[in-house]
């Protein structure tokens, strides 16, 4: 193996690809090559770093020297400076508070210094194409543990004691899932790797297929092992094509290594694996509607039991975690049970990947220890909220969750914690809001969402979410009443109790709860006709304040409706009657003198 | 990309070939349909139908479940505006109606020219860089109204 004094990985994450990380990485080599430093130095193309809104991301080892935002144009200058003559260039640094202007090494950053990577551990370090790299990284060496050494009943009881939970959203115990998988009768097997990723907002698992492909199909050959299959599913959305293509890869490389196929490892033990696309409902993400569909049928729920253990995929016995879930168990199998539940809380143990987004300045994917609160990852990992505005809410678990509020922050993150508080752990979306987000609107949004992926089998999903809808939008517009609310909590209770899976049983949660929390908002637009955060159009009102218009123009000439006036140097006026408020006039505004309300 | 009724068919019969003995073969099979005409016509799916003898409302029930599904023609390129929570709260719903207000289409609507269709989606996945959108295959993402016109221009 060639050996290299140097390594540059530029981050290949969809995040940084669509700001131009692909243009960077051929410059990276085109310089080098031009310098015939390409033998000694190497460029490696990542997966996410997570820290998404500062790519493209480049790492420079061995410092470990983190430059953020890099432009095919800074290329020349890193490879002159920090390559050639040794001098990191620190323009291109992360910046951060007034004692440490620069942060050179990606370590001292707040947002990786209060992470554990585990699930994450190889995503941004190593090459996702390349097998190599990751067995490198003890790749693979959980498996051969486990075949060398290990019964498929001492797998299980190490998987128990880890203590791990399933990342998907129930958190159910994953050793005790897999014990009863293992103690179904059949002669026909299979695991299922559930890839839907259908929660807007949330993109770990994601990021851990683009960066670290290899890890899932070892946990997944892990737990087949122990329960007794030899075929493996992973359902994967569509709206994913680069996951899809390094898994091909992946796939290809362990069956050309021999770790895919037949007897692996010289044992008895044999395994292949599909990829089956999915093809855009959110509801495939649910276990019984995701193996309808990967069988070609239309996605749709069925009452449990019998559970997937007993009767899963063309009714054998099944056995269905989340690609995080599967990423967590090979590290488990090297490490140890007692190293993993070291980690976390009394019952929720281990780490989560959340995907911090939103109105909050550091957005990406950070990965922390159970019991980590919300505002150390709010305030310290993501650095506050964006523009210094006033933290609101954060909302977590996606459709199914809710949102919590300042008051919460101190609360500690755990399965039990989160559900008492009436949101959910869910697969790790955390959308954090600002004093300018409606909750009455985020409420609206998540319905809608719902509403429309219902897959219409129980009427009160169906129907009860559509009724919830129609009040909500009729709150937003103004014409609410106050027994809107009491009808809405009504409906809201017999959606719960009366759907059949996960996605009407929680449907109600976005607005139960921002009623609990934020029943002030709703009061607002129904009583006083006004949205405080300025987002509902139909009850907010432009004007531009005369003391400090400076009558430059643009305004109105920026107004699709033509309902400004004034002449130039001249304080402008809204034509509230014409405006349609779509607000170009405060964005376009260089003083600020155009104000909602 | 406009193939005849007969190439429909024929088209078809090559893509069913592998599936015929194998099982869970429909979703797969329309979603090749669809990436080889570019939609799934009604000659396509009665084509299916007999040759993997599954009855037509079976398949139009899949066709129609699945929000990846087309029965009607659609526009060269397809423009994906992420309506998720993460893009919401960034303003994506100023992206999408920049998007309708250029192309003069509504959400899954398809321009004259069938240059562009436009389709909401839930999330794209990139919710570090909201808002986003996608265009065919490329993410584009901390998007602004007035970037929106510069970025479909390069698609001709
Ligand atoms: C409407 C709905 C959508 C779901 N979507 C997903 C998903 O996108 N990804 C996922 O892993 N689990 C999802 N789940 C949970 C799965 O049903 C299942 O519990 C999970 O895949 C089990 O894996 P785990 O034990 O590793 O968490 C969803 C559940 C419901 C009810
Ligand atoms: S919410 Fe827009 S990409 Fe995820």
């Amino acid at each position: 193996m060639q050996i290299y004094r140097s390594h540059i990985l530029v981050c290949g994450g969809t995040g940084c690809v669509s700001g131009g990380s692909k243009d960077v990485i051929d410059e990276f080599q085109k310089e080098l090559e031009r310098r015939k430093l390409d033998k000694e130095v190497l460029v490696v193309h990542t997966g996410c770093h997570g820290m998404c809104e500062l790519g493209p991301i480049v790492v420079v080892y061995p410092e470990g020297t983190f430059y953020c935002r890099v432009q095919k144009t800074d290329v020349a200058e890193l490879v002159e400076e920090h390559i050639y003559k040794g001098r990191p260039v620190s323009r291109l640094m992360y910046a951060g508070s007034e004692e440490m202007p620069v942060v050179p090494h990606y370590k001292e950053i707040p947002f990786y210094s209060k992470q554990e990577r585990i699930a994450l551990a190889n995503c941004g370090y190593i090459n996702p194409d390349n097998i190599d790299e990751y067995i490198a990284r003890r790749g693979y060496e959980g498996l051969g543990k486990v075949l060398s050494g290990m019964t498929p009943a001492q797998v299980i009881d190490e998987m128990k004691a880890s203590g791990l939970r399933g990342r998907g959203g129930a958190g159910f115990p994953t050793g005790l899932k897999w014990s009863f998988c293992a103690a179904s009768k059949g002669d026909k097997k299979y695991v299922i790797c559930n890839a839907d990723e259908g929660d807007p907002g949330a993109f770990m698992d994601r990021s851990i297929l683009e960066g670290d492909p290899h890890c899932v199909i070892e946990g997944m050959m892990i737990g087949a092992y122990a329960m007794g299959a030899d075929e493996g599913y992973i359902y994967c959305r569509a709206e994913y094509p680069l996951a899809i293509q390094r898994l091909k890869t992946a796939i290809a490389q362990a069956e050309e290594y021999g770790l895919l196929g037949q007897n692996i490892m010289g044992t008895d033990f044999s395994f292949t694996v599909h990829i089956k696309e999915g093809a855009g409902a959110f509801v495939c993400g649910e276990e019984t509607a995701l193996m309808a569909s990967i069988e070609g049928r239309r996605g749709m729920p069925r009452p449990r039991p019998p559970f997937p253990a007993n009767s899963g995929l063309w009714e054998k016995p099944s056995n269905i975690n989340n690609v995080e879930t599967w990423a967590n168990v090979p590290r488990i199998m090297v490490n140890g049970a007692e190293w993993y539940s070291s980690m976390g809380t009394d019952k929720s143990k281990g780490t989560k990947v959340f995907a911090l987004t939103g109105k909050v300045k550091h957005t990406g994917l950070v990965e922390v220890p159970m019991g980590i609160t919300l505002r150390e990852i709010i305030f310290d990992i993501g650095g506050g909220i964006l523009d210094d505005k006033k933290f609101k809410a954060v909302q977590i678990g996606g459709p199914s969750g809710g949102c919590l509020t300042e008051d919460h922050l101190d609360a500690k993150v755990s399965y039990e914690s989160l559900t008492a508080l009436g949101a959910i752990m869910g697969s790790g979306g955390l959308v954090v809001m600002d004093e300018t987000t409606c909750m009455v609107d985020v409420a609206k949004f998540f319905l809608t969402f719902v509403q429309k992926e219902s897959c219409g089998k129980c009427p009160f999903c169906r129907i009860g979410t559509k009724r919830m809808l129609e009040i909500l939008e009729r709150i937003t517009a103004g014409e609410g009443k106050m027994e809107d609310l009491d009808t809405l909590e009504q409906l809201a209770l017999m959606v719960r109790t009366g759907s059949l899976c996960g996605l009407g049983q929680t449907a109600p949660n976005p607005v139960l709860t921002t009623l609990k929390y934020f029943r002030d908002e709703y009061v607002a637009h129904i009583k006083d006709k006004k949205c405080p955060a300025g987002a509902c159009t139909a009850l907010v009102k432009y004007s531009i304040d005369p003391a400090v218009c400076i009558g430059c123009t643009k305004c109105a000439r920026n107004c699709p409706a033509s309902c400004i006036a004034g002449e130039v140097k001249k304080p402008h006026v809204i034509d509230s009657e014409k405006c349609i408020r779509c607000g170009n006039c405060k964005e376009v505004c260089p003083v600020g003198a155009v104000s909602v309300e | 990309m406009a193939f005849s009724v007969e190439e429909v068919r024929e088209k078809t019969r090559e893509i069913v070939q592998p599936w015929k003995t194998g099982k869970g073969g429909l979703i797969p099979i329309l979603q090749k349909v669809q990436e080889t005409v570019g939609y799934l016509p009604e000659e396509s799916l009665v084509t299916i139908s007999r040759e993997m003898k599954i009855p037509l409302s079976e398949i139009y029930g899949v066709a129609t479940f699945y929000a990846q599904f087309h029965l009607t023609p659609r526009g060269r390129h397809i423009v994906r505006v992420c309506r998720g929570t993460a893009c919401h709260v960034r303003g994506s719903l100023k992206i999408i109606d920049s998007v309708k207000k250029m192309l003069h289409v509504e959400e899954n609507g398809t321009t004259e020219d069938l240059r562009f269709t436009l389709e909401p989606v839930a999330c794209l996945g990139a919710c570090g860089l909201a808002p986003v959108m996608m265009v065919d295959s490329q993410t584009f993402g901390r998007l602004t109204p007035d970037k929106v016109k510069g970025i479909l221009d390069t698609f001709e």
